[in-house]
């Protein structure tokens, strides 16, 4: 007999021998090739760099995701803290990075880089997580994180509040712009993990009425710097 | 004996009189229908956008076999291991031997309809594996022991007293009206599953041939917590999931959420390449996906309905169907409820036993105006219809049609005919006719005219 | 213009009064109408049984029907859209199949015919009533009308336009859906019949006498005060 995997070719080839005519295209002058960067018949991401933070701020509003935006990383630090003594956070877990480790200093709380010491009990147990992020995307409110931005796969999503901070240059206008820049960044050695975060976690499931926080967090910050 | 089209039709009878339960599936789809109809005015021109999904998918599944090799050459290269399997009982026996192999404790489950289709998780328990659904629609259905009710909204049927009673008999917590409270206790339950678990399942909404990861989407986090926390990691997917570029998916996924559940976008669209990498603190040390056939290149082979294949399980054939919302998904008894089961069912499980549903449609087509890859749904409807009458055609439809035939072939006996049908409708009224009277239970016909139109228009034109 | 007449088989036995106004209205426009009396059935009904060799006689039938006229014109979006979009996937590949589309080409439902066609919106009707419009399926998704019967509609004189809610629901009808799964059928106009009921119109006007017939049987049985009408009996009254 023989396996699996050769039967089920041999059943595609030969199902495929006829050929399937191509959708009814609505847009007659439409040339739908997925490849070109430019789609303008998807939701606008902005043309000028000042556009796309415009419609990034009034996504991230609607997905009930909070843009913080400072001008300096000095700011941001002091706006991490602040949030942390407004929320009382008694531990915070963060990825070792440039841009976060001046943050994490200014805790009053515990604060341990997760990257460095990964533990998924204490990581459950920690209130916060802080990240950096690939890239954000203005069309739609998504924020790119991934394994190696995010110190691995649990910390932007097993503690109760995720926090971002990023510079305002990290924002590209649309979807594809992100996933173009992902493939120049890393050609064919993909982070195992890429995660298109777009507000907070949630759940419509009981009688389809809006609850946050379903499984990861229930609240998400940016912080925008610049 | 299969009996299918019986139990269809006495869940659909009793369904469709549940005035007060088809008002709350009606309520529920409210607030789809606003965000979904805010959402798609964003798009500068949603037809395009159209257009650019079904040409993403098209292209891939009429290249099946050259994009899937493709797909599981990089999948290998990112150190993923890849199962093939023909059918469902090939791909629970793979998943089983991985479970053992590892001599698995706990299996922690994202939402995965295919999962449903190999009828996995009572495959699982059978051998002594404990494996609990994440996303909190599942998790309440597996606690009922219950099918999803809808594939994208598990249990959007059941009110929140019904599910803080099984909250309260299951996890023994206190009860609550609140939909926040509710949800709470199950992120309370769960959070330690996921930290416990040796295993986790998950579905996969794409293949991307070009880099060879997979793309996941959800809302809640369960399926990020899933792929992230247990030691081995196994995705099962269908074969016809798979697109060529990455960029495919910056149409696909807004299109998905936006049809699907009336959002920008979902709110976790993860793509996984292999195992957890060197330099990389947490994530699977094995990464399996198990692509499976199961009558997929049955459907494959009928050029005519292949575009059922480019289907993304957004569900928004379902949302707008008259039909999934006066008699429910659970009447289907299919894994994939509403237009596109009805039209694939048929095509997985066998046209005889299930070409009832294809019937059972009043061919409106409001799906095919939602589906987001212009799937050409009512009117595979049809063409399983046509495909039934010539495989196993009923005495009914070849009596009644034979004779309509015979009589609208002559416009002389055509209107004798009529002639006598007018006559006689004051009496035909009464009598207990199959059809007729089942017709006339909940609705009057118009008192009939003694000259029909033709008489008429003879009389005023001679 | 030279006009053929394509009466649907219900219109002809159970509401021709739909076929003489839509004759009515047309000839005030000016144009000669004929009907050709050798038309029965569409094959609609076994078509959508699944009966594709019947109906294809019944298609076949039609083009011989209809052979020779410069446009046929029936008040059925739903029959229509037999002639217009079925009848050339039913003769793909035969002899007939440059006819069918040629007969697609040259058949209008009542209402894309006086707003596409001829370009006319006020046919000089008058009707001082409250009115609401149910969008047949056919018509709305087959034909793609939904602009024109309400621009007709809107130049009707005295006449006031509410629009419902569940606008673009199904009625239920269906053809012999209405028969063979009569409990689904029913709930769906239940939800429909509701939605046009609570509009507080005189009456329900459809370019579909197979939908007036299940929302005006519903509405019937159910004593609500809102009446059936076909839009060319609407277009047609000018007292």
């Amino acid at each position: 007999m023989s396996d699996a995997r050769t039967d089920i070719f041999a059943r595609i080839r030969e199902a495929l021998k006829v050929k399937a005519p191509k959708p009814h295209l609505k847009a007659e002058t439409s040339s739908p090739n997925t490849s070109v960067a430019a789609k303008p018949w998807l939701p606008d991401g902005g043309e000028t760099a000042e556009d796309s933070l415009l419609i990034l701020a009034e996504q991230l509003a609607k997905l009930k995701a909070v843009l913080i935006r400072v001008p300096d990383h000095a700011s941001a630090a002091k706006a991490f803290a602040e949030l942390a003594t407004t929320k009382s956070w008694k531990k915070v877990a963060y990825h070792g990075h440039e841009l976060t480790r001046p943050l994490a200093a200014t805790l009053t709380c515990e604060a341990w880089e997760a990257d460095a010491s990964f533990d998924k009990q204490k990581l459950e147990g920690s209130d916060a997580g802080l990240t950096t992020c690939e890239s954000i995307v203005a069309q739609l409110g998504s924020i790119l994180v991934s394994s190696r931005s995010s110190g691995g796969r649990a910390l932007s999503v097993l503690p109760h509040v995720h926090v971002v901070i990023a510079e305002a240059s990290q924002v590209v206008p649309d979807l594809g712009a992100a996933l173009a820049l992902v493939k120049a960044r890393h050609g064919t050695d993909m982070p195992s993990m890429l995660s298109f975060i777009t507000g907070p976690s949630r759940t419509g499931d009981i009688e389809r009425i809006l609850v946050l926080g379903a499984h990861g967090p229930k609240e998400l910050f940016l912080i925008l710097v610049g | 004996m299969d009996n299918s089209k019986a139990i269809f039709l006495k869940e659909a009878t009793v369904n469709a009189a549940d005035g007060v339960q088809r008002a709350f599936i009606s309520k529920a789809l409210g607030g789809y229908y606003t965000n979904r109809d805010l959402q798609k005015a964003r798009y500068r021109d949603w037809e395009r956008a159209r257009d650019a999904a079904s040409m993403a998918k098209w292209s891939a599944v009429n290249d099946l076999a050259n994009v899937l090799e493709k797909f599981v050459k990089n999948f290998e290269r990112n150190g993923g291991v890849v199962h093939w399997a023909r059918d469902a009982a090939e791909a629970r026996d793979i998943i089983l031997k991985i479970a053992e192999d590892a001599k698995a404790k706990a299996i922690v489950k994202s939402k995965c309809m295919t999962s449903e289709e190999i009828h996995l998780n009572d495959a699982l328990e059978k051998a002594g594996f404990g494996v609990v659904e994440s996303d909190l629609g599942e998790f309440i259905q597996q606690l009922r022991g219950e099918a999803p009710y809808h594939f994208v909204f598990p249990c959007m049927h059941v009110k929140r007293e019904a599910i803080s009673e099984l909250f309260t008999k299951h996890l023994g917590t206190a009860p609550t009206d609140s939909p926040e409270e509710l949800t709470m206790i199950a992120r309370r339950h769960l959070r330690q599953l996921y930290v416990d678990a040796d295993i986790g399942i998950t579905g996969a909404n794409f293949l991307v041939a070009e880099t060879g990861q997979i793309s996941i989407t959800e809302n809640e986090g369960n399926a990020r917590l899933t792929a992230a926390l247990p030691r081995i990691h196994i995705a099962l997917s269908g074969i016809e999931k798979v697109v060529n570029e990455l960029d495919d998916l910056s149409v696909l996924l807004p299109m998905l959420a936006t049809a699907g559940a009336g959002q920008p976008m979902t709110c976790y669209n993860t793509l996984y390449s292999g195992p957890r990498k060197k330099g990389e603190c947490d994530g699977p040390e094995e990464f399996h996906i198990v692509l499976l056939d199961n009558a997929r290149t049955r459907l494959l082979a009928d050029p005519e309905q292949r575009d059922a294949l480019h289907c993304i399980r957004c569900g928004a054939c379902l949302n707008v169907c008259p039909i999934f919302k006066n008699i429910g998904g659970l009447a289907y008894g299919t894994t994939y409820q509403g237009p596109i089961g009805s039209v694939i069912t048929p095509h997985l499980r066998g046209l005889k036993q299930w070409n009832h549903l294809s019937g059972a449609s009043s061919l409106c087509g409001a799906c095919t105006d939602a589906c987001p890859v212009r799937i050409d749904l009512h009117h595979h409807l049809l063409h399983n219809r046509r495909n039934a009458a010539k495989e196993s055609p009923t005495l009914f439809d070849r009596v009644f049609h034979n004779g309509f035939n015979f009589v609208i072939k002559r416009p002389w006996l055509f209107a004798a005919g009529g002639r006598i049908f007018r006559a006689s409708l004051p009496l035909l009224q009464k009598l207990p006719l199959p059809y007729m009277g089942a017709w006339m239970k909940t609705r009057d016909l118009p008192k009939a005219p003694t000259q029909s139109f033709r008489e008429q228009w003879k009389h005023d034109h001679v | 213009m030279r006009v053929s007449l394509f009466v649907p088989c219900f219109v002809d036995q159970l509401t021709p009064k739909v076929g003489l106004a839509t004759a009515k209205v047309l000839k005030r426009l000016g144009h000669v109408v004929e009907f050709r009396s050798a038309q029965t059935c569409c094959g609609q009904p076994s078509f959508n049984s699944g009966q594709w060799d019947v109906a294809r006689e019944a298609a076949i039938r039609a083009l011989g029907v209809f052979r020779g006229a410069d446009v046929v014109v029936g008040p059925s979006g739903s029959c229509v859209a037999m002639m217009r979009n079925f009848y050339p996937e039913l003769l793909k590949g035969t002899p007939h199949a440059a006819e069918a589309d040629d007969l697609a080409a040259r058949t209008f439902e009542f209402s894309e015919f006086l707003v596409k066609k001829l370009g006319v919106t006020d046919v000089g009707a008058k009707f001082a009533k409250k009115v609401t419009y149910h969008d047949g399926c056919h018509a709305l998704r087959e034909l793609r009308l939904k602009e024109e019967p309400r621009q007709l509609l809107r130049a009707v004189k005295g006449l006031e336009l509410i629009e419902s809610e569940e606008g673009e629901s199904c009625c239920g009808f269906g053809g012999l859906f209405s028969a063979k799964f009569p409990m689904i059928s029913t709930a769906m106009v239940q939800v429909k019949g509701g939605a046009l009921a609570r509009t507080g119109a005189d009456f329900v006007v459809s370019s579909d006498p197979s939908c007036l017939l299940q929302i005006g049987g519903w509405l019937s049985r159910e004593g609500k005060p809102i009446l059936p009408l076909h839009i060319a009996e609407v277009l047609a009254n000018d007292a």
